[in-house]
């Protein structure tokens, strides 16, 4: 009964609650199929984090989810419930299933510990490697970031280096461990805008070179659009609108996608009648 | 709109960068509303005012002289002595209700010394330069680090052993605990934009203290002061209990406490009696301390 | 819904052409480290608003404070009206904060969270020594105006800052920025921390401003296009180092320095509003 279901993700119905009964995220469904990439779209307050803490089991206590969220780490491998899933489960789910990269690489590495260290731990576990192969396999991974000077970034501690690097370093740990599912919550918010293209760059290489499934979650449409096809709109909690990047951007249907786009154009406007 | 739930961040806390966006979402509107008067803060002033009822009352009658030892000792509560007596023969109500003002007064005394001292310092720490306040900072941990009990020994060694000597000793230690507090405090505070705001505003220091960097630290060293304030009647009971408070005949309940823990099983009204007053404080202080928090809080106090 | 932001708004009245505010060669350096900043001279005249740009540690933020009178610079020298700035001299210092006024990037933390709206917008009227007497309960009328002038609801004194989002608050922030009618607005960022909707309306409040005031705008921001929208001048920094400077159309438009190029370039951009 375990036909071939494409699906790396497919999160039916996901609703989230405060305990005190607030609706936070309320009936929110989407799929991304192995290999293709999903932005999910939406200002603050729209529940898209929320949305992505909650495909890896992972929202903060005092809320909890409802309806249905499935991993797949393989096109013909059994899907897990994340929802009502054990801890035990769950951690097993992460890393292999998906990982994800958050916006503040700072906080997301531990400051007391170097960063070579911190990139073989999942190594260790998920690879089982030892000795002379792990070492090897962090460089690789640093390399695959296309972090220069591998040597001193191994060992050199998270505040030693720069928040660009940083995040290559989060990216290298994510896909440590082969994902099917790469969630990358605003990956580039924090880093300058020259950097933040190389970073963007360097995601969409990376995740087409590895087939891996992508959700994108971002505030900022443009962004979006240069490494996603498909797009997601939440606003307040609910879907508003979805489709591919193009229509979104060029036809949205929906007034809140429309206030969005305008905006971004509005904005752009200024600086398209300098640069072109 | 990206949000800080927490309004006044670590002091290690990183400015944001471009944009803080949030990890969680919508968690700006969360917190619950409390619109009702907090039941903390009606608890905490019965108890307290009870307490400061009776010192007040002991100012005028008590209902035998403190010296009194006419009564019989050790009776059990009833009539003519309601509480019994002690093992000399004294009224344990008579020696409960002065030890209320003493209690009050020892609390009150040792707070007064350790918020103006200690907010005087931490306010000093926080503005200082490097230097300056590594200096002020080494001294407070020197300070803190020093025992109560052989500072206030010292006291009474320089002085003599009186309910001053004993309050100026635990106001002493308390300083040191406030103003490593409010030097936090007062950094962190320090830290926010609204102050450079105000100073590009043309404020000057001095009400840059008063209008900011005071109302925003002092829910935060109310609560630690009340909290102060019953660790000083308790310690004021401790240095009582061994002999380095207020001199007989001053019916502190520490006192009371000590002379009558011989005689724990045979009259337990001595020990419980000044044992529930001096819970019922502390609990009512930090209740009003709890309370005032809330509604000092305007955060707190009304939510859209 | 909109219409397009002129890219180089008209000049204001060029009536007074030197410079309001001005580094000479700015440098500064903390206690015993390397400078940050590194000989900056940078003119800000009426009616010509500047944009500072640059990455993260360029040092947009210490020139804004120099600017703004908050740190003296090591070497070099700050003019306002062409006097050197003393930041002991009582009497300059009030004109100048008169006519300096400043905005910042976090709307949570700029406004005082114990303050009501009404205290914190009147704070410069009161510190600067221009508060008029009013009678007893009642608020200076010109509070109110400036309320009113940034498109806050009329009961918004009585209320405290977190009754309102991040959009609102800023507007606070403005308003209490130009209560006393200052000649310059210095702004850190001032509203990349809000959402792209949001951000719009600030940009159009602040160009309104700009037009109905006379107000002059310097401004710290990473993003281009709030820079072209808002400023006549644009200065790049890289290092500690203005690299370039001048009006921002050629700066943005055609710019000579490689930094600058690469920063224009990596600009994320929406698809073109077009079908191809």
């Amino acid at each position: 009964m375990n036909a071939r279901d494409p699906r790396a993700l497919d999160v039916n119905g996901l609703t989230i609650r405060t305990d005190q009964g607030r609706t936070l995220v309320s009936d929110l469904s989407f799929s991304i199929n192995a290999g293709s990439r999903l932005g999910l779209v939406g200002e603050s307050g729209s529940g898209k984090s929320l949305t992505a803490l909650a495909v890896l089991g992972l929202l903060p206590p005092g809320m909890n989810a409802s309806g249905s969220i499935v991993l797949r780490e393989a096109p013909d491998a059994p899907g897990t419930e994340v929802i009502g899933a054990t801890e035990q489960r769950l951690t097993g789910l992460r890393g292999r299933a998906a990982t994800v990269v958050f916006q503040e690489p700072l906080t997301a590495l531990d400051p007391l510990m170097r960063i070579g260290g911190q990139l073989a731990e999942p190594l260790r576990r998920w690879r089982g490697l030892r000795g002379p192969a792990l070492r090897r396999a962090v460089a690789e991974a640093l390399e695959q970031v296309r972090l220069p000077d591998p040597d001193r970034i191994t060992r050199a501690y998270p505040h030693e280096i720069s928040g660009g690097q940083r995040q290559r370093v989060a990216l290298a740990m994510a896909l440590a461990c082969d994902p099917a599912l790469l969630i990358a919550d605003e990956p580039t918010t924090a880093l300058d805008v020259t950097v933040q293209s190389e970073v963007l760059a360097l995601l969409d290489g990376l995740v087409a070179q590895r087939g891996m499934a992508l959700l994108f979650v971002s505030h900022d449409l443009a962004v979006v659009s240069s490494v996603t096809d498909h797009v997601l709109v939440l606003k307040d909690g609910a879907a508003v609108e979805s489709g591919s990047v193009d229509d979104i951007v060029r036809r949205p249907q929906h007034p809140y996608t429309r206030d969005l786009v305008d905006s971004a154009r509005h904005l752009e406007s200024a600086l398209e009648r300098i640069v072109r | 709109m990206s949000e800080r739930t927490d309004l006044n961040p670590g002091p290690g806390e990183a400015a944001a960068a471009m944009e803080p966006a949030p990890v969680v979402d919508s968690a700006k509107e969360a917190p619950a509303t409390r619109t009702r008067r907090s039941p903390a803060l009606v608890t905490g002033c019965v108890l307290l005012g009870l307490i400061v009822a009776t010192a007040l009352v002991s100012l005028f009658w008590v209902p035998y002289a403190p010296e009194d030892t006419t009564g019989g000792r050790l009776t059990a509560p009833g009539l003519p002595h309601l509480l019994g007596t002690d093992k000399l023969g004294r009224d344990l109500l008579t020696q409960l209700m002065t030890g209320a003002r003493i209690a009050l007064e020892a609390g009150l005394g040792a707070i007064a010394i350790g918020a103006v001292l200690g907010i005087c310092f931490g306010l000093a720490a926080g503005f200082a330069t490097r230097w300056l306040d590594d200096t002020l900072s080494t001294l407070l941990d020197v300070l803190i680090a020093f025992p109560t009990l052989l500072l206030a020994m010292l006291m009474v060694a320089a002085r003599s052993a009186s309910l001053s000597s004993a309050i100026l000793a635990i106001g002493l230690a308390m300083t040191a605990v406030v103003a490593r507090l409010t030097r936090i405090l007062v950094k962190r505070v320090l830290a926010q934009d609204y102050i450079t705001a105000a100073r590009t505003s043309g404020t000057s220091w001095p009400r840059v203290i008063t209008g900011h960097v005071l109302p925003n630290i002092w829910p935060t060293l109310v609560v630690n002061l009340a909290q102060q304030f019953g660790l000083a009647v308790m310690a004021e009971a401790s240095l009582s209990f061994l002999g380095l408070g207020a001199p007989p005949p001053n019916a502190s309940w520490g006192r009371m406490l000590q002379e009558a823990q011989a005689t724990v099983f045979t009259a337990p009204t001595g020990v419980i009696a000044p044992g529930v007053l001096l819970v019922m404080l502390v609990v009512g202080v930090n209740l009003i301390a709890d309370g005032l928090r809330d509604t000092l809080d305007p955060t707190r106090r009304r939510t859209r | 819904m909109t219409t397009p932001i002129p890219a180089t708004p008209a000049p204001g009245p060029r009536a007074a052409d030197s410079a309001i505010l001005a580094a000479r060669d700015a440098g500064f350096a903390y206690r015993g480290a390397p400078p940050v900043l590194h000989g900056v001279s940078l003119d800000i005249t009426a009616g010509r608003s500047l944009g500072l740009v640059g990455e993260s540690g360029a040092g947009k933020t210490t020139v804004l404070r120099l600017l703004l009178g908050l740190t003296r610079p090591t070497s070099g020298r700050i003019l306002f009206d062409g006097d050197e700035l003393r930041l002991r001299d009582r009497e300059q210092m009030r004109r100048f904060r008169r006519g300096v006024q400043s905005v910042f990037q976090d709307p949570y933390s700029s406004l005082d969270p114990r303050q009501r709206v009404s205290g914190i917008v009147a704070e410069p009227l009161r510190s600067l020594g221009l508060s008029r007497p009013v009678a007893r309960g009642e608020e200076d009328p010109r509070v109110a105006a400036a309320l009113e002038a940034v498109g806050l609801p009329a009961d918004a004194a009585r209320r405290y800052p977190h009754e309102f989002s991040g959009g609102q608050r800023q507007r606070i922030a403005i308003a209490r920025a130009t209560v006393c009618e200052p000649r310059v607005l210095l702004a850190d960022e001032p509203v990349s921390a809000l959402d792209v909707t949001t951000r719009v309306r600030i940009v159009d409040l602040l160009i309104e401003l700009k037009e109905t005031r006379g107000l002059t705008i310097a401004m710290v921001s990473h993003d281009l296009s709030v820079v072209a929208a808002l400023c006549e001048r644009t200065a790049v920094l890289e290092h500690g180092r203005v690299v370039e400077q001048g009006d921002t159309a050629s700066v943005l438009g055609s710019p000579s320095h490689p930094y600058s190029r690469r920063l224009i370039a990596s600009v994320p951009r929406l698809p073109s509003p077009k079908s191809p």
